[in-house]
């Protein structure tokens, strides 16, 4: 067997999730592949190589692959994909915007989000905002798996795989990159923070979001939030934990004025700790919080910031 | 142009699901079911485009059971003009909805087909993206912004980092965000209109579509409960518990 993953990265920087997925990788066995696509991008590809258990990171470094587009990358997968057993991507929007595309065009399932590598064709899923766990079997010759990476430990960074270039160039007439817009921040990326503080509804509004900033300092987090607090234009959407936002399991989790709808726990119930600070000693947050303080949060968070 | 929506028939969102006994999936019986929220924005965004000129017919389709008949029917309520209903009481997974719905856009030659970015059931995120490689368009996938332009559409983009912009020419495939745009409620009215709008059935034979899958569902399980905590009393409390019982803070 053998293994290709696509890599996410952005500004020369390889993704974190990326060393994620190696350790699914290695989980189902064989010979594991990384694929970086992109434009000028053999500083990510170093950073690849030193992943442990990577035999080879392939780099299609052309114009046509910025911004990785749904369109080209698919293509470019299908034309290496021959060579694999299995294909594998994080399930970032760009894992999970190019697998699936990639599966049909080779006519086989995509199994989405894996948490649990049972076997080579064997594995676990979340469904329902994940209040049930499926187990799936694929009898595809190919499969193409999106990979949950807090649910795997990070591969090591003592590797020396060979770097070779793929000279594969695709054409792409279906869509064109117009710009984009990326939320500047010095604090760690969400998906990856050891700690992570997230406000909701309660908050009040966008300008209360600084209540959080100071915790977030001293605890070296990230700050999330709840749908509410998106919707409402308290904070920008990458910021939004749940369901249809970002999947975090950090080793603390801090939930400040967030009920705890359904949507809201499926992006954070794997956190190893959850501390919930609410008014409403009947929110739902508190049945999953393993220390809840119930109280006004304007006046927990500057006492706590100050003792911390 | 005209705009063919997919919707479907799902567990309501607010529902607690159960396990099935036998652990071969979830209870559904006697359980409150709903259009799925993603594709409620899909059928408001088609709808909008309609109201704005750019839309001159809309198509609501969905694959499922005779009951999922109700979520076309508030489609139509919503402001769509006809539906289709592939029949099948089977399972069907993604790749087969994608390869029903391309039969479907052979039939109906839309400039754009809207899907939500993902079911809340499944939470697959995958049939937009599979209508894609089928039909060979080009996909615009969490989108929170939809502008249509001569020949082509401008889809602003959810990512991990922010937001991205993507130019495609139509026809073109759209998932829908969350933020896209806030759904109506159908009005009473409306909904005793819409049980007059032309509804089509048709089945996956008659499509030619053979809906197998080689994934099987092996098993479905309740996930590991997180066992209850402790509510304490003050801030000094809390930090102290963090520090010295969980030592998640130094």
């Amino acid at each position: 067997m053998s293994i290709l993953i696509l890599a996410d990265h952005h500004d020369g920087q390889l993704a974190g999730a990326t060393a994620h997925v190696v350790t699914a990788a290695r989980q189902i066995g064989g010979d594991i592949d990384i694929l970086i696509a992109g434009q000028d991008v053999q500083g990510v590809a170093e950073q690849a190589a030193k992943l442990d258990g990577v035999a080879r990171v392939r780099v299609a470094d052309n114009a046509v692959y910025a911004h990785q587009l749904a369109e080209p990358l698919a293509d470019l997968l299908v034309a290496l994909a021959d060579d694999y057993s299995h294909v594998l991507a994080s399930s970032s929007t760009t894992g999970k915007n190019v697998l699936p595309r990639l599966a049909a065009l080779k006519d086989v399932a995509a199994i989405s989000d894996i948490l649990d590598v049972v076997s080579a064709d064997t594995f676990k899923r979340p469904i329902y905002a994940g209040n049930a766990i499926a187990t799936v079997q694929s009898g595809d010759a190919l499969k193409v798996l999106t990979v949950r990476g807090t649910a795997f430990d990070a591969a090591g960074e003592t590797g020396n795989a060979a770097i070779e270039a793929v000279e594969t160039v695709v054409d792409n007439s279906l869509s064109r990159f117009v710009d984009e817009q990326l939320e500047q921040s010095e604090r760690p990326e969400l998906s990856a923070a050891r700690v992570v503080i997230s406000g909701g509804r309660g908050m009040g509004n966008g300008e209360n979001f600084k209540l959080l900033e100071g915790i977030a300092d001293k605890l070296g987090a990230a700050i999330g939030a709840s749908r509410a607090a998106v919707d409402a234009g308290f904070v920008p959407n990458d910021m939004q934990v749940g369901q249809t936002g970002k999947i975090v399991a950090p080793e603390l989790y801090i939930a400040v004025g967030i009920s705890g709808a359904i949507q809201h726990l499926a992006g954070m119930k794997d956190s190893k700790v959850i501390v919930a600070i609410n008014k409403d000693e009947e929110a739902p947050i508190f049945q999953v919080a393993d220390y809840g303080l119930v109280g006004d949060l304007f006046q927990i968070l500057p006492e706590l910031e100050q003792k911390l | 142009m005209k705009v063919l929506v997919a919707v479907k028939r799902v567990i309501d969102y607010n529902v607690k699901i159960r396990v099935k006994a036998d652990h071969t999936d979830v209870d559904l019986t006697n359980v409150k079911m709903a259009m799925n929220p993603f594709c409620e924005i899909a059928v408001e965004e088609a709808v909008r485009l309609k109201e704005k000129g750019i839309a001159s017919e809309i198509v609501a389709v969905t694959v499922g059971p005779k009951a999922a008949q109700e979520q076309l029917r508030t489609a139509l309520a919503l402001g769509a003009d006809r539906a289709i209903h592939v029949a099948t009481d089977e399972r069907v997974e993604s790749l087969a909805v994608a390869k029903l719905l391309k039969r479907v856009a052979d039939e109906e030659q839309p400039q754009l087909v809207i899907l939500g970015k993902q079911a809340i059931d499944t939470d697959n995120n995958q049939t937009g993206q599979m209508l894609a490689a089928l039909t060979g368009w080009g996909q615009g996938t969490f989108a929170s912004k939809v502008d249509v332009k001569d020949g082509t559409v401008d889809v602003t983009r959810e990512i991990d980092g922010g937001l991205q912009t993507v130019s495609l020419n139509l026809p073109a495939i759209v998932t829908t965000d969350l933020r896209l745009n806030e759904p109506r409620y159908a009005k009473l009215p409306d909904i005793m209109k819409a049980k007059k709008k032309p509804l089509d059935t048709k089945t996956p034979e008659e499509l030619g579509v053979d809906t197998g899958s080689k994934v099987s569902l092996l098993q479905v399980e309740t996930p590991a409960e997180r066992k209850g905590g402790i509510k304490v009393g003050s801030v000094d409390e809390l930090v102290d518990k963090l520090k010295n019982e969980a030592k998640v803070i130094s």
